[in-house]
């Protein structure tokens, strides 16, 4: 009986998996988003005074994907509607700066590539998702590499239970002050080469929590993470570019 | 009113204040008499002590009561007599510093504003015994989960005790909530619990509606139940996906776990994220719905309708899954109602709560959806609670999409709040009842935010429901509550 019953489950599930991840766009996900160059209304601080986060700076307008948080309240509220946010997914750095879109100076769409990266990772690397504050939107996206429709372990990319096993540390969340010890050990216990990746607007730059009474950031003055992944939460897909662009993957 | 939610606002001068021991004394009579409490929290300023205690009357509406008095004029703790009121007590302790003798466990809640290394060393209970062995976990896990710590003292295989520190996620929501515009603090609240963010979202938008008198109408509460219920749908199958992963049942892990991604891609064509952020503001929603999209949600339901018809069939009838799921992890009725168990897990314990049943107006009026209860409280009655939730919320959008489709209004303009007044807020989110409750000062600003995800009252009932078991079994009954941590820790 069971068997039939599974063939049934099987049949329906077809193939789930998306064929090219580095040219899937999520259809109506609010991601990457351009500023038009057309000039703003005299005197006009409407998106800057809307940012929950202080992501925008203004003349030039610039925004600063590490800390957006993708609530489009600047988009609607500008006069000229100089800010669109579109569904492209890629929005990875290297460094913060990377990710400041600007009027004018927009950065590549792929992370730079790092040939050391490559050649110690390019066909094998094991990720320790750590959060640390993280709402568990990230934590969701990011396990939802390895199901069906992402299936990362194509790649050779795989999440382990234990630093040990681990080449990176992927961090979500502002960092709480009560999980820096923690962090801290799970760091020490990863073998080198290693290395850290930020994962969310929160882990980026604090986002809406920066500066909040539970956040305590210094572990990442201690250590630099190398790439940093953009989102509130970041879609998958942006995970994916970012990383395989850093590994120099096709 | 036109909102779903549950809601009470009153000018703060016309919330009964009492004498402690008035207070104390009419609260646990009518908890005997049976009204639930839904909150109880504390404010402190100087050498003052206001508490706050919200009941819901067997109508369902809430009533909230208060008693201010001096710190140090002897507290009577209540917990002794009712244990559901334990987490309450034990956050009023850590927040306020209010002493209470007697109290039977005062463990902090969160380490809020303690150091994070007196979590190190904290004396847990311990089992004595020579073959008595301790496991201890956290707070990392091994997942791509949020932190927590969990202490098990065990004999042999045999969990004799579980106790559960959290605080980890600890970040500051309710301080950071009064730094910000009242009415500009959506993009912050989706992040108390991010897998919940439309039921907070919900609840935050019907209370500061209500300080604001802003009434929504009928289109956007059926826009916000339509989003709150495909939030819903999918973390029941992220739940019953992460179950069947842990109990290795693959073709059921992996096939709810891709109906979830058809139903949070669904949720992104409405409003752009996957996760509802920015589909809830005060004044309405900002959700997408051409004629279009209308269909395309009828698509993804009845596609989900229709393939979880034979999933649901395999997973419930295979043998593996029922001797892992059956008796394992149980909760009594009664243990349940001294626990004062609220959501999937109280449902799953026979607990007929359900707050979408107390909506004086709106989508759930427009029509009904009855409550899931099940007797038996174990495993399987919890996963069976989301699987038949499933259904009905999935029913429930293809219905009201028939009756209701035109949600798309601009926003409402909201005014400044009224001055002097508190707001409680009650929405029924996916793991149970999310309430906030709002209060403004003389200009109108907020004085104090209450936060309360589900889980803050839930995660007694993981700790109990394990005594017994074998350890590894806990991974299930975990999965089986999936309580939120950072919802819990704030």
């Amino acid at each position: 009986m069971n068997g039939f019953k599974s063939l049934r489950v099987r049949v329906a599930q077809g193939t789930q998996y998306i064929t090219d991840l580095r040219k899937a766009v999520p259809t109506g996900f609010r991601g990457r988003p351009t500023i038009k160059p057309h000039p703003c209304a005299t005197d006009c601080q409407a998106c800057q005074a809307a940012c929950p986060t202080g992501a925008i700076r203004l003349a030039p307008v610039a925004l600063d994907l590490g800390r957006c948080v993708f609530c489009n309240a600047c988009a609607e509220i500008c006069p000229e509607k100089k800010l669109e946010f579109g569904a492209e997914p890629r929005m990875g750095g290297c460094t913060p700066s990377e990710l400041v879109i600007e009027e004018g100076a927009e950065p590549a769409l792929r992370v730079r590539a790092n040939a050391t990266f490559t050649r110690l990772f390019g066909r094998s690397l094991k990720m320790r998702q750590v959060s640390a504050g993280g709402c568990n939107a990230c934590e969701l996206e990011l396990g939802a590499l390895a199901n069906v429709n992402f299936d990362v372990q194509r790649f050779g990319i795989e999440w382990v239970a234990s630093p040990r096993h681990a080449d990176a540390l992927v961090l979500t969340g502002p960092l709480t002050r009560a999980m820096h010890d923690a962090v801290r050990l799970a760091w020490d216990a990863m073998p080198e080469p290693r290395f850290l990746v930020a994962v969310g607007a929160c882990a980026i730059s604090g986002g809406l929590y920066e500066g909040a009474e539970g956040v305590d950031r210094s572990f990442l003055q201690e250590v630099g993470p190398v790439l940093y992944v953009a989102g509130c939460p970041p879609h998958p897909l942006t995970f994916i570019n970012a990383i395989l662009d850093l590994l120099g993957a096709a | 009113m036109t909102s779903s939610a549950v809601v009470c606002c009153m000018p703060v001068n016309e919330v009964p204040t009492l004498d402690f021991a008035v207070w104390r004394a009419e609260l646990v009579a009518g908890l005997e008499q049976g009204f639930r409490l839904v909150t109880l929290f504390g404010q402190r300023r100087a050498e003052t002590v206001q508490l706050t205690a919200v009941v819901q009357d067997r109508e369902g509406a809430l009533r909230p009561s208060r008693a201010v008095f001096s710190a140090d004029s002897g507290y009577r703790e209540l917990t002794s007599e009712r244990p559901e009121l334990h987490c309450f007590e034990r956050e009023l302790h850590e927040q306020t510093s209010l002493h209470m003798p007697g109290h039977p466990w005062l463990k902090p809640v969160r380490y809020e504003g303690r150091e994070p290394a007196s979590m190190g060393s904290y004396p847990f209970y311990e089992v004595q015994g020579k073959e008595v062995h301790e496991v201890a976990v956290g707070p990392i896990h091994a997942g791509v989960i949020e932190p927590g710590s969990f202490r098990f003292s065990c004999l042999g295989e045999q969990v004799h005790h579980l106790e559960i520190q959290l605080g980890y996620q600890h970040r500051g929501v309710e301080r950071r909530l009064l730094e910000r515009e009242p009415r500009l603090l959506a993009p912050l609240v989706e992040t108390i619990a991010g897998d919940a963010s439309v039921g907070h979202a919900w609840a935050y938008c019907a209370a500061v509606e209500s300080l604001a008198a802003c009434e929504p109408g009928l289109d956007v509460d059926v826009g916000r139940a339509v989003a709150l219920e495909l939030e819903r749908i999918a973390m029941h199958l992220a739940g019953l996906s992460g179950l069947a992963a842990d109990i290795g049942f693959l073709q059921g892990a992996t096939t709810y776990g891709r109906l979830r991604t058809t139903a949070i891609n669904t949720t992104m064509r409405l409003c752009g994220s996957r996760f509802g952020r920015g589909a809830l503001r005060p004044g309405g929603v900002r959700l997408q719905l051409s004629s279009e999209l209308s269909k395309l949600v009828r698509d993804n339901v009845e596609l989900l309708r229709r393939d979880l018809v034979s999933v649901n069939a395999l997973f419930l009838s295979a043998r593996t899954v029922q001797h892992r799921l059956r008796g394992v992890g149980t909760l009594s009725n009664d243990r349940a109602k001294e626990l004062g168990l609220v959501g999937v897990v109280g449902r799953a314990s026979g607990i007929a709560l359900d707050a979408r049943q107390w909506g004086r107006a709106g989508a759930y009026r427009l029509l009904p959806l009855e409550p899931v209860v099940l007797a038996d409280g174990d495993c399987w009655a919890r996963a069976k609670v989301r699987v038949e939730e499933l259904d009905a919320s999935l029913s429930w959008i293809a219905a009201v999409l028939e009756r209701h489709a035109n949600w798309q209004q601009p926003l409402r303009p909201v005014a400044e709040l009224s001055p002097n007044h508190l707001a409680i807020a009650l929405v029924e989110g996916w793991r149970g009842e999310i309430v906030h409750c709002l209060e403004t000062d003389a200009r109108g600003a907020l004085s104090h935010y209450k936060v309360q995800d589900p889980s803050f009252r839930n995660w007694m009932g993981l700790a109990l429901a394990v005594r017994g078991n074998e350890i590894s079994d806990f991974p299930i009954c975990n999965k089986s509550f999936d309580l939120s941590y950072c919802g819990h820790d704030l």
